[in-house]
């Protein structure tokens, strides 16, 4: 099979993706701005046996998608702000019990209702710290179509990978927006499938005891294993525990197997980085803006560049810090009130160098914005 | 298959407190299981939080314990993934009609191939004896010092008009009668409901004078009586017990495999 | 280099946003080239202004709003007021003469034609309206060839009405050409 080429929404990008990635089942609840997606799904997910449900509300569309993975099945839901907000609680069931899910938040503005056909990308840190408790999360993000396919199968394969919830950060004008897709053929993108175990059927199967490498076999619900899941914490059976031990184990297990790996997770890319004086941080729609004035200042010879992050959690640190260590400044140019611009702070040597170029209005942020910021910081006046 | 094999017998005692209704339901139904001769590794228990909820960890088959409320919500998940496995939802009335109640409603409404069972203790024991919506009027409760004003659901009612195909109710009490009813809800093709009024001296019936467990048995026998019997025609006040509903209605899951069908021929 | 920043404008109901999509379309599909296409949602898109941004380019496309259009379509007067001071110097705004009466302030060759009335009067149809605005806009700039057009056009319309369509394309194309005559 060849590549097909599309002109298409983000949000069909995402389902394109999801359906390279192998998706079976999705749950979901109408709001926008992320509604095409599922449109799309309950038109594409029976076409090939899979099964796509609208459910009473946020909650129960997480809920169902839980089910649905421990019966072995790719499963997913999208929502935005508020239906975020309502699913956290569930995600950090997903997180407790590692069950392997992708929830896309298309994000609009917030707090509240907020701001539903209008971009934002305030929901960084409730990504990070939206269920309570600690735990660790992995979130991707991406600023054109071609990177909202290839980071949906990613987040597919890192779900798998790491059993953890994934969220897909995109955002409304990114979803909203058309532009071309190429879908790959079949091959040319690794598909992750389940790390099922070998055991057999009188075999004792520990469901919760992480191989050596951190990796955990899972047995289909339905299957061979007939074990126990529960959001308490757990032995190695599943089954509930307070013992001490057991409990700082599995914390430790749950937050460890994604914080070890950040240098695997972590995902980004250099727009004309070389030599640069100034260097933009940004992701999403936001690294679209940054990109084009990179562009237009590098062909007058001006040293500015863009690093774009595709994966925000785990915040890759060490990356950060390194790609930033020669710059005379370091512009963080997003969409909310300035939550990567502070991990970015965190992460480098010299955080007083650090400046949030930013829009909070709905309105997505300019190239003509961004010039601005700089000129002022350059100590050049606007 | 014996009874004893449908439990995981290294949990027991089990850690609910004496007297408590729910081990006897847990006997009624591991029987309704046994009785229908059904393979453990064909049965998903879901549950959700509360006392109730702990029931799943007893039983040896692919146990699910969610959160509050949620139960209904994972079981779907799960059912239409894989609609050849029998999925059983117990829960308590907080769980199921207070937190869960917009996922009872709507699955009733999906008519999908579930079976809920309503562990009806009136009160919530798990956080120390809080009324609940089937309290009632005029209970008392560590939140209704004064007693409660709030008016209670009828479990029954609600299941037949939010479109439940299968509606019954039993009590601790008639251990064989529950186990019958739940036999015929598992096999049931639809959502299936079943309440059981079961009794919580610790807190429901300490709190409202009702005596130990053996006086709250007695209770439910007195105060219920079988749907069409004599006694309920003569006592209005009784609450019956008994399959009020069932019925032959389109299944959910039956149904979605139907679009997958047309869908797939459609392309070819 | 090929770079070609557009906005059509009208109102909720005129289709604008579907001649947008078609025409962005035609420029990935048919033509190779890059194209983005994104617009107003919200109370916008029912009854009020509703614009909708293309840009069309021979490289990736970054920053998808339109700051100054090359080229402007203006279907209402209220469109035309809001959007004509932005175009770009000298760019080409497109306007219906029913709709929208001209001022001479706007720096741009403005081009009036009747297309409403000649789809109203030729097909009696107002549903092709803006398959006639495409096709004016192609035969005003030759920005496409009509066959990409075309060709977008028949993949977006159910197919009883890709007649219909057609001839709402050649009418624009034909009011195009006797202006420029």
């Amino acid at each position: 099979m060849n590549n097909t080429i599309k002109f298409v929404q983000g949000n069909e990008a995402c389902v394109e993706g999801a359906l390279y990635a192998g998706i079976d089942f999705f749950a979901g609840y109408p709001i926008t701005p992320s509604t095409e997606i599922m449109e799309l799904l309950a038109a594409r997910l029976p076409e090939r046996g899979g099964k796509f449900i609208q459910m009473e509300d946020e909650i129960a569309s997480m809920c169902a998608i839980i089910g649905a993975s421990l019966t072995g099945r790719k499963a997913m839901t999208a929502t935005s702000g508020p239906g975020f907000s309502l699913k956290q609680e569930a995600i950090g069931y997903a997180c407790m019990t590692e069950i392997p899910c992708v929830i896309a938040n298309v994000q609009r503005g917030g707090p509240s209702t907020g701001n539903p056909t209008h971009v934002s990308q305030g929901d960084v840190n409730q990504a990070r710290w939206g269920t309570h408790g600690d735990h660790s999360i992995i979130a991707l993000t991406a600023s054109n179509h071609q990177d909202v396919f290839e980071m949906t199968v990613d987040a597919f394969n890192l779900a798998e990978t790491y059993r953890t919830p994934v969220i897909l950060l995109f955002d409304e004008a990114e979803g909203h927006m058309r532009e071309k897709l190429v879908v790959p053929a079949e091959g040319e993108l690794e598909v992750v499938s389940r790390l099922r175990t070998s055991l057999g059927r009188d075999v004792d199967y520990h469901p919760y005891l992480p191989r050596e490498d951190g990796r955990l076999p899972m047995s289909d619900f339905g299957g061979e294993h007939r074990f126990n899941v529960t959001g308490l914490f757990h032995d190695m059976w599943g089954f509930p525990s307070n013992n001490p031990k057991v409990i700082r184990e599995l914390l430790r297990h749950i937050v460890d197997k994604i914080e070890n790996n950040v240098h695997e997770i972590t995902r980004y890319k250099e727009h004309y980085m070389e030599g640069a004086e100034y260097v933009m941080v940004s992701y999403g729609s936001s690294a679209r803006s940054a990109i084009h004035l990179a562009k237009a200042r590098r062909a007058r010879g001006e040293k500015i560049g863009v690093l774009e992050l595709q994966s925000i959690w785990p915040f890759p640190v060490e990356m950060v810090r390194e790609k930033c260590a020669g710059a005379k400044a370091v512009l963080v140019v997003e969409m909310n009130l300035g939550q990567v611009a502070a991990q970015v702070k965190a992460a480098v040597t010299e955080p007083e160098r650090v400046f949030l170029a930013n829009r909070i209005d709905g309105k997505l942020i300019t190239p003509e914005d961004i010039k601005i910021y700089i000129r002022v910081i350059q100590g050049r006046g606007v | 298959m014996a009874v004893k094999d449908y439990l995981r017998q290294r949990f027991f005692p089990h850690m609910w407190c004496p007297g408590c209704g729910h081990g006897t339901i847990l006997n009624s139904l591991i029987r309704a299981i046994e009785g229908l001769e059904l393979k453990p590794h064909e049965i998903v228990m879901t549950s959700g939080i509360g006392c109730s909820a702990r029931i799943s960890g007893y039983v040896n088959v692919h146990s699910l314990h969610t959160m509050h409320g949620r139960a209904l919500a994972c079981a779907t998940g799960v059912k239409l993934s894989r609609p050849h496995l029998k999925v059983l939802v117990p829960m308590g009335d907080g769980d199921a009609l207070a937190i869960g109640g917009n996922h009872f409603i709507h699955a009733a409404r999906r008519n999908i191939d579930l079976t809920a069972i309503v562990m009806n203790n009136r009160i919530y024991g798990m956080t120390g004896g809080q009324f609940s919506p089937l309290s009632g009027v005029g209970i008392k409760a560590t939140t209704a010092p004064f007693t409660t004003i709030d008016n209670s659901f009828d479990v029954v009612e609600l299941a037949k008009a939010a479109g439940a195909s299968f509606v019954a109710r039993s009590t601790a009490f008639h251990v064989k009668e529950c186990k019958d009813i739940l036999k015929k809800a598992i096999e049931h093709k639809g959502f299936s409901v079943v309440e059981i009024l079961s009794q919580c001296p610790t807190h429901y019936g300490r709190k409202n004078k009702e005596g130990d467990a053996a006086s709250m048995l007695e209770f439910q026998k007195k105060m219920t009586a079988k749907i069409g019997s004599k006694a309920l025609q003569e006592n209005p006040n009784l609450i019956a017990r008994g399959i009020f509903v069932d019925l032959d209605k389109a299944e959910y899951c039956t149904e979605y495999e139907k679009i997958i069908d047309s869908v797939m021929k459609e392309k070819v | 280099m090929k770079h070609i920043r557009l906005v059509f404008s009208g109102s909720g109901g005129q289709g604008v946003i579907t001649a947008a999509i078609i025409l962005a379309e035609a420029a990935v599909m048919y033509e190779g080239l890059e194209a983005t296409q994104s617009q107003s949602y919200g109370a916008a898109a029912r009854g009020g202004a509703t614009r909708s941004d293309i840009i069309l380019s021979d490289e990736q496309i970054n920053f998808p709003g339109v700051v100054q259009p090359n080229i402007l379509v203006c279907l209402t007067q209220e469109a035309y007021n809001l959007y004509s001071t932005i175009i770009r110097p000298g760019g080409t705004l497109i306007t219906d003469s029913r709709y929208v009466t001209t001022t001479k302030k706007v720096n741009a060759r403005q081009t009036e034609l009747p297309m409403y009335d000649a789809v109203m009067e030729e097909i009696g149809k107002p549903i092709v309206f803006n398959i006639c605005v495409l096709g004016a806009l192609v035969g005003a700039t030759e920005l496409l060839r009509p066959e990409s057009l075309l060709k977008a056009i028949r993949d977006k319309v159910p197919k009883d009405f890709v007649e219909l369509n057609e001839r709402a394309f050649d009418l624009g194309l034909s009011l195009a050409g006797e202006t420029q005559g």
